[in-house]
């Protein structure tokens, strides 16, 4: 049953204010569940982030409504959920930090343009270093976002140490040199983005179809430009369209397969973790320079972290000890005060690592069929840029600007976007 | 925690081992056409089950085994040492 929500359930400070004193009785539901047709325009495959932000922006940029999202779960509950809710564009190579930077500046308008709090906090990203080495590398970085218009600062010791007094910074093995700064980087909820999309795009006209798992793609024969997908066999039956768009991060080759494609792109686990919720001693999001390690402080006081993935193939959405410990011995070895609170929960997501470590969003061999993949583990900060260009990508059968370096044929040309120089190795990305 | 029974050294964690990749590749010849190479270096079959691969037993005696481990349980069906001559190109490398 389609049971659209009312259209004046506009969110406000006065309507909450309102409910308040009615007894929140007049909240409607914030998207509409969807049974499955059987033919739309475009099927979005994976109601993640991508996937729910790419359907947003098809009915609300490029006016194309009918647009069915598939999720063979619930939404909100992959790698939409379980990040690290951090966004930044402090990139190096300049396409990547267009891009990214496309994305935050959506970022800062986007509570606006959904109607949703999505608790978007631009607390400031920083990222540390404790070689020269790194002092050079974080300073061309720098440089190289100002150059592009980009907000970065390079800040000396005494200038972390004010900014993040739990730092330890004379750390006998790692002392911390100095940081690079983002003041405009920050944190999002991400729930929020899952279900403040979900409601904006549901109220577009776009039907949101949980429970519904891809089984297979539906393929015709098209002339002389061979194969054409034109559909998807699911758990509820056959649902045609015109354009079939994959945005399934950490299955995208498995759903790629059913298509007879290979992809550049391995799946890894990364896991991520809370503490106990504390009073605030962290306003910035902190990366450590000495090893794999990101730390911020949720609203609700929990300090969430993570750090290198697990680092071998694996769909387990779960993580192996080893990391743990690892990412346990970061913490307390930046800072030491860390080691008296207790981590509440961790979990893992799988994700696409790539064979250059940057996303796909592009055409694929197959007429009809649209990739949005490979995200390594950058995928959130990006969903507002990735669903805009894919949308486009979808709408106008043309890369956006912004993504057209992100294609598929980069590999088979030599246009691999490395942002380390690391070569074709996933799990080293 | 994976625990990989190496030929050489016994049952270890799998913190004395590093990744070194998907080990169902072969390298073409030379004279292969660039699609072909494109293939080899990129594209990767990625399957949600058993799947071979290169683990070098760098904490231990340092050679390279191939495993054939599933993706999702992690159970860990064979260990063989690496013949010489199937020693991809990336365990020769000092990557992370």
């Amino acid at each position: 049953m389609n049971c659209r929500p009312s259209t004046s359930g506009r969110y406000s400070g006065w309507r909450l204010l309102l409910e308040g004193l009615t007894g929140q009785r007049g909240w409607s539901r914030a998207w509409a569940k969807a049974a499955p047709r059987p033919r739309y325009r475009v099927v979005i495959v994976g109601g993640g982030g991508h996937g729910l932000a790419t359907a947003y922006y098809l009915a609300s940029e490029y006016g194309i409504r009918d647009v069915a999202v598939l999720e063979k779960g619930p939404i909100g509950l992959g790698n939409v959920g379980r990040n690290t809710t951090i966004i930044r564009s402090n990139y190096f190579l300049p396409d990547n930090i267009r891009f990214y930077e496309y994305s935050l500046k959506l970022w800062e308008g986007l509570e606006r343009q959904l109607n949703f709090n999505a608790m978007v906090s631009q607390r400031g990203a920083l990222n540390l270093f404790n070689t020269e080495g790194q002092r050079d590398l974080f300073t061309r970085r720098a440089n190289q976002m100002r150059l592009l218009g980009v907000d970065a600062e390079a800040l000396d010791r005494e200038q972390v140490k004010a900014l993040v007094p739990l730092i330890d910074l004379d750390n006998g093995r790692y002392p911390v040199l100095g940081g690079f700064l983002q003041p405009r980087g920050g944190t999002v909820r991400h729930d929020a983005v899952a279900w403040g999309y979900a409601r904006a795009a549901s109220r577009a006209g776009v039907d949101i179809i949980e429970h519904c798992e891809v089984t297979g793609l539906k393929r015709d024969a098209a002339g002389v430009t061979g194969a054409r997908v034109t559909g998807v066999h699911t758990t509820r039956g056959l649902i045609e369209a015109d354009t079939v768009c994959l945005a399934v991060a950490g299955h995208s080759s498995q759903l790629a397969n059913m298509a007879g494609l290979k992809l550049p792109i391995e799946s890894h686990v990364l896991q991520a973790f809370v503490t106990e919720p504390i009073k605030p001693v962290l306003d910035v999001v902190v990366t450590y320079g000495a090893g794999h390690f990101y730390v911020s402080q949720s609203d609700k006081g929990g300090l969430v972290f993570g750090g290198a993935i697990d680092g071998y193939n694996t769909y387990g959405q779960r993580g192996t000890l080893p990391v743990a410990e690892d990412v346990a011995m970061e913490a307390v070895t930046l800072m030491p005060a860390l080691a008296r609170v207790k981590v509440l929960r961790q979990w893992g997501g799988v994700m696409d690592m790539s064979m250059d470590g940057s996303p796909i969003i592009s055409r694929t061999p197959l007429d009809g069929l649209i990739l949005n993949a490979g995200w390594c583990y950058g995928g959130f900060k990006a969903i507002p840029a990735g669903g805009m260009t894919t949308a486009h990508l979808i709408a106008c059968n043309a890369p956006h600007p912004l993504a057209a370096h992100l294609d598929l044929d980069r590999f088979a040309t030599g246009r691999t976007m490395d942002e380390r120089g690391i070569g074709p190795f996933p799990y080293a990305h | 925690m994976l625990r990989i029974r190496c030929p050489w050294c016994g049952e270890r964690d799998e913190i004395e081992f590093r990744y070194r990749g998907d080990a169902s590749r072969a390298r073409p010849t030379a004279d292969a056409a660039p699609a072909a190479f494109h293939a080899y270096v990129y594209q990767r079959d990625n399957p949600c089950g058993w799947h071979w691969e290169w683990w070098l037993h760098i904490g231990g005696c340092r050679r390279l085994l191939k495993i054939e481990r599933h993706t999702l349980t992690h159970e860990i069906k064979a260990v063989t040492p690496a013949a010489a001559a199937t020693e991809p190109d990336v365990a020769r490398e000092s990557g992370p």
